[in-house]
């Protein structure tokens, strides 16, 4: 194809998505779109499967028999996105064990969130309430994004956070208007989780590398600054309305932008974790490598068992 | 207690739910691919519903203000009633699915009987149940027909958990007092009748695997009266720990 052809094929492609039509995976995309969004869809697949484990930690410890059917399911529902986010990638021509394999190596990341650990109850209720929270102002835009697969994936996945964010908010209820000690475990979970879930929104915008194209590309509707903004104004009505603090001693509603002022974010500790070097980096990338490698002879054999059918059915047929 | 039988009966049926329900929702994240683990979790999900169905029975019949996790959490570990088999730890997949195979032929047989219990809200929560019980135990009998006539290694593995979760097997037909007196009012069902069946059917399963039926004779039992494995006390330390840490709080 001549340079001359790609470029017109780029004006098509483009004009078609300021038009608000999906691109679906036969159709002609320039490489760098079809490579971004691998890179973004996978990451977001990883991010649901990393993301069972800390809450996954908790399964076994729930305190009530209703608490701990409603965190299976919800563990059961990341599992399930992560199944389809991966198989939205696939279209873009990746396999599942490729992109595996990328999250194994350290090559694709994952949201940086959930290397932090969850060592009370009480994060399970600031996990749905404040990650599920931040998770979907990132994610509702994305209902609307260009490429046809990953959009109607997120129409699902968006239903089911909305869901977990409400499950999550309604722990923190209880515990806070539970016995001190409840209140306690609530306000220390708020404080732990608070600052992360602000930079789960991602960099400020001066230092985003990704936002002018997103922007274009509809992966992005909002800049990270924006979303933040809506993520705090958003969240402390509801942490006043249980009677939680927010434990930043900068936060202010303005008047004049209608907004919440809110303290200094520590990107210095953002970039620590992203880097790998979180509090649980290293342990989450061990189960799940781990939980790949002890699996290995099981897949291994669920291919061999359907081969020996596939061969017998064969023979059966001659 | 005045319905003091149908309690313990009760509880003898769901300590197995709740423990391999405990067992299954250990794996949640661990398991050897996507597609299982979302099984595995949903099995665990589905015990934990019965869980609740049964204990709530339970509380209503015990009268004494026990909610159904008191009953599933405030035990002490001689007071759990549940089968040997379903404590047994998750030692490999081979492990996993072989247990949850051994019990599930068990589980669907004696649920089908159970939906004739001349107790309507028993007979109800067994015909719920059974519909999930027909799938566990598809899932677990085509794992087993898969890694049994799988690879050489997976075949190996396969058959040493078979072998060594057999030993449990037989205790599924033992019958405590209180089975009995159910089964004499109609209510519960009559174990002992199950067991030809079990056999012939896990032993269909095992053949089309291309595995050994195990041949041993002897067996293990004490769960349904309380003497458990050692696994039994770590499992309840983690099933316990929040209801232990905090008395007397909501959730």
């Amino acid at each position: 194809m001549s340079e001359e052809q790609i470029r017109s094929l780029e004006r098509q492609f483009d004009e078609r998505i300021s038009r608000d039509e999906k691109i679906e995976p036969k159709d002609w995309m320039p490489e760098k779109y079809r490579k971004t969004h691998i890179r973004q869809m996978s990451q977001h697949a990883h991010s649901e499967i990393v993301g069972m484990l800390p809450e996954g930690n908790w399964i076994t410890r729930a305190p009530s028999l209703r608490r701990k059917v409603a965190l299976l399911a919800k563990v059961q529902d990341e599992a399930g996105h992560g199944l389809y986010l991966y198989s939205a990638t696939e279209t873009l021509g990746i396999s599942r064990d490729e992109m595996y394999e990328q999250l194994h190596t350290g090559k694709a990341k994952y949201s940086s969130i959930f290397n932090y650990p969850t060592i009370t109850w009480a994060d399970m209720g600031a996990i749905g309430w404040l990650v599920d929270g931040a998770a979907i102002i990132n994610q509702v835009p994305l209902c609307n994004t260009s490429y046809g697969p990953y959009a109607r994936a997120m129409i699902r996945v968006c239903k089911e956070e909305s869901f977990h964010q409400r499950q999550g908010f309604e722990i923190m209820m209880k515990l806070a208007n539970g016995t001190p000690e409840q209140k306690d475990m609530a306000q220390d979970a708020l404080n732990r989780w608070w600052w992360p879930s602000l930079m789960m929104l991602g960099p400020t915008d001066d230092v985003s590398v990704h936002t002018e194209q997103s922007m274009k590309w509809k992966l992005k509707r909002k800049s990270n600054d924006d979303l933040r903004q809506q993520f705090i104004d958003q969240t402390v009505p509801q942490a006043e309305l249980i009677g939680l603090t927010i434990p930043d001693p900068d936060l202010k509603w303005n008047e004049e932008r209608g907004s919440y002022d809110f303290g200094e974010i520590d990107w210095d500790e953002f970039w620590q974790v992203v880097k790998g070097h979180g509090p649980m980096n290293k342990e989450r990338m061990k189960a799940r490598v781990g939980a790949w490698e002890r699996g290995e002879w099981v897949r291994d054999a669920a291919m061999a068992h359907a081969e020996k059918k596939r061969y017998r059915s064969e023979k059966k047929a001659v | 207690m005045k319905k003091e039988n149908l309690y313990n009966y009760i509880l003898g049926i769901a300590d197995n739910s709740l423990i391999l329900g405990q067992r299954m929702g250990e794996l949640c994240g661990h398991g050897p691919s996507l597609e299982t683990d979302i099984a595995c979790t949903n099995i665990s999900l589905d015990l934990f519903g019965q869980v609740r169905s049964y204990f709530q029975y339970a509380s209503k019949i015990a009268g004494d203000g026990r909610t159904e996790d008191d009953i599933a959490m405030l035990r002490k570990e001689r007071e759990y009633k549940n089968v040997l088999l379903v404590e047994q730890p998750n030692t490999d997949f081979a492990y996993t699915l072989g247990r949850q195979f051994l019990f599930d032929v068990y589980h669907l047989a004696f649920l089908k009987e159970l939906q004739k219990s001349t107790d309507l809200t028993l007979s109800a929560i067994a015909n719920k149940c059974v519909k999930e019980v027909s799938y566990h135990e598809r899932f677990s009998s085509d794992w087993i027909k898969r890694l049994g006539d799988g690879t050489e290694e997976s075949k190996q593995k396969m058959q040493e958990a078979i072998n060594d979760l057999w030993t449990y097997t037989d205790e599924l037909f033992h019958q405590t007092d209180a089975d009995k007196a159910m089964v004499a009012e109609g209510i519960g069902v009559d174990v002992t009748k199950l067991k030809e069946n079990y056999y012939s059917d896990v032993s269909q399963v095992l053949e089309k695997a291309t595995l050994q039926v195990p041949v041993s004779k002897y067996f293990q039992k004490g769960g349904k009266q309380g003497i458990h494995t050692e696994h039994l006390g770590y499992l309840l330390s983690d099933l316990q720990y929040m209801q232990r840490t905090y008395p007397n709080m909501e959730w």
